[in-house]
């Protein structure tokens, strides 16, 4: 690529040998700070029980251990939490994004009455502070039965998704030539195919990169597993594993640290999937 | 990207705009997307072209304003780009502008566990939610707190944010990569399993990073100020990578052409930056300032783990805890939804100012 060869000549011309060396060591060194965290988790979880409680934390092990994970998976449900928590997940990232793409195709491509109006209304969807909703969106899952469900964590997480990955898609849909578009209709393509066989698959980095940001509210949620989810704990979720083994007072930090690393692993695998077309894709999305 | 005038989106669209001359929409709208405004409006302007039987063919009727000429064939929509919203409008609709209103009734009535299990009819108490709240010393004290902390996390994160992306820009490949896999694993660490690693990291009998600094110790969980430092830290752990990330891609997204133009003519580096880079780059900051200033404000994972539900005696409660301690651990639901709306208005009021930025920048929505 042209401008990522331009970037790196202008830094390598800008910056004086010595200076550059600098910038490379304090770059590798502050990855290893934002990383440790990663890795004194993954450690804790491998320490036998008696290591982790010692006064005198040691960055290593000596002798590695599984009992902290057999602990964790010997929980009674926890396959089940995590299966929950992949469905909500990966429910709320495939119909936030059809939905969203639509929806980002219908504001950028058509010229219709109230479409600023509803540009507007979906910025200031964004703002909604989700957690405020909780009170209302307690009594509408209970009226509509859906405590103790899975969709009561689903339906409110693609709502939410929604305006954000509407607002990010536009850039993306806006990218494509409207050239290209035309010369579809004239060799006979119908909108829909357009719409699905064209456009989709050109709008696709975008919607990796505004998945990431669905995945991620999905997967963390905290609030609305602990608020809608009450009798029913075979419909709960990871985080409420984890808290499991988390008691304030005597927090069992293997059992939390196993479970935190298993937690955070399929959305690592996620992220580093999806990690090129994640840069590539905020570009895009900022552009326009 | 376009940024060339386009025929039906020039004028401001207020509702006198043009109205006869665009039929198609509104009216064929009406039974996908529910409860908008636009149906009822719609339906009075045009010349009764709601019954025809071939809405495409009379939508793409060629000289019409914002629908012929030069307009890409798809936007000769009619009726289909509410066809395309109805989903994203009745989810939106139903579960989040629906519970607003709602979280707003609530906040105007009585509403305790009574009122909840069905034993006394809600009563409408006006503003009365709104006078014991604000008439409340801790709430006050708590929107201070909230306010402050938000604010912080968004300086911290936005500076270190913008720091690295410049980092990466000047380094070679390997660093780059391993500090972008590093921001991208905290980035992708859940909020309750970054606030329990935090509270190991910094714990003051197995954590290292006392004995790193010979804190001894030290709790950092105890006192009011080293509490929300500890959790601004975390905040800024995981949310820093998404102004990197964003920045970086913007920085690399400025076309070759113009920092060489810029450079070959003798501008300095500071020049380029202030004068070209920076410029380009606004709509990215003004995005990713908004967007942290969103999650910032409504921080609630980790403010619950990592103070065990607001600290020693509420003294690190922020508004999102606060109104979840109302209304779900003392059943004041009215109460709790007052704070709600209050954190409503707050943000509502952030977001015109957005908007007036983008207004100012004469950008195109």
């Amino acid at each position: 690529m042209k401008t990522q060869g331009f970037v790196r000549d202008f830094a390598r011309r800008s910056v004086q040998r010595p200076w550059r060396l600098a910038a490379e060591a304090s770059a590798l060194l502050i990855a290893a700070v934002v990383a440790f965290p990663l890795y004194w988790m993954a450690l804790s979880a491998f320490k036998p029980a008696g290591e982790i409680e010692s006064t005198e934390p040691r960055p290593w092990t000596l002798d590695p251990t599984l009992d902290s994970f057999r602990r964790v998976f010997g929980q009674q449900e926890f396959g089940r939490y995590f299966l929950n928590s992949l469905i909500v997940a990966v429910t709320v990232v495939a119909v936030s994004a059809l939905i969203a793409f639509l929806a980002a195709t219908a504001v950028t491509r058509f010229r219709f009455r109230f479409r600023t109006t509803l540009l507007i209304m979906f910025l200031i969807a964004q703002m909604v502070p989700v957690e405020a909703l909780t009170i209302p969106l307690f009594f509408q899952m209970r009226d509509f039965g859906q405590l103790n469900t899975l969709g009561a964590l689903i339906l409110p997480h693609i709502a939410f998704s929604l305006p954000f990955a509407i607002w990010m898609l536009r850039g993306f849909v806006k990218a494509v030539p409207e050239a290209l578009e035309e010369a579809a209709y004239i060799d006979g393509a119908s909108r829909t195919r357009f719409l699905w066989q064209i456009l989709f698959p050109l709008v696709f980095p975008g919607l990796v990169a505004t998945s990431v940001f669905s995945f991620i509210s999905a997967w963390n949620d905290f609030l609305f597993a602990k608020s809608f989810i009450i009798s029913d704990t075979s419909q709960s979720t990871l985080p409420m594993a984890l808290l499991v083994f988390y008691k304030p007072d005597d927090p069992d930090w293997g059992g939390v640290m196993a479970a935190s690393t298993v937690m955070t692993i399929p959305v690592l695998i996620f992220f580093v999937l999806v990690q090129r077309r994640l840069v590539s894709g905020l570009g895009g999305a900022v552009k326009d | 990207m376009t940024n060339r005038p386009l025929p039906g989106s020039a004028p401001p669209p207020g509702p006198s705009a043009e109205p006869p001359s665009r039929e198609g929409g509104p009216d064929r709208a009406r039974p996908g997307a529910t409860a908008l405004p636009a149906a009822r409006r719609g339906a009075g302007s045009g010349p009764a072209k709601g019954a025809s039987p071939a809405p495409v063919r009379t939508a793409a009727r060629p000289g019409r304003r914002g629908g012929g000429g030069r307009k890409s064939p798809l936007a000769r929509g009619g009726w289909t780009p509410w066809l395309y919203l109805a989903p994203a409008l009745v989810v939106i609709g139903g579960l989040l502008v629906y519970p607003v209103y709602q979280l707003g009734l609530i906040s105007f009535l009585e509403y305790t566990q009574a009122q909840v299990s069905g034993g006394e009819p809600a009563t409408f108490q006006g503003f009365g939610n709104y006078a014991t709240l604000f008439g409340d010393a801790q709430f006050w004290q708590v929107l201070l707190a909230t306010v402050l902390f938000a604010g912080a996390c968004v300086v911290s994160t936005l500076g270190v944010g913008c720091a690295l992306a410049v980092l990466l820009t000047r380094v070679r490949a390997v660093p780059r990569l391993a500090l972008m896999l590093a921001a991208l694993g905290a980035w992708a660490t859940p909020a309750v399993t970054g606030s329990t690693v935090w509270l190991l990291l910094f714990d003051p009998d197995f954590g290292p990073v006392n004995r790193i600094l010979g804190l001894g110790d030290h709790s950092w969980t105890y006192g009011r100020y080293s509490a929300f430092a500890l959790v601004l830290l975390e905040v800024v752990w995981c949310s820093f990578p998404f102004v990197m990330v964003t920045v970086y891609a913007g920085i690399r997204a400025v076309p070759a052409e113009v920092l060489e133009a810029a450079s070959l003519d003798g501008a300095s580096q500071w020049r380029i930056w202030r004068s070209v880079l920076a410029p380009m780059l606004r709509p990215i900051l003004v995005v990713v300032t908004i967007q942290s200033v969103i999650w910032d404000f409504k921080v609630f994972t980790q403010i619950y783990v990592m103070t065990g539900g607001g600290g020693i005696a509420g003294q690190n409660l922020v508004l999102n805890v606060y109104a979840y301690q109302k209304a779900f651990a003392s059943s004041q639901y009215s109460l709790g939804s007052a704070i709600g709306v209050v954190m409503l208005l707050i943000l509502l009021a952030v977001t015109l100012v957005y908007l007036r930025l983008i207004r100012r920048q004469g950008e195109e929505l």
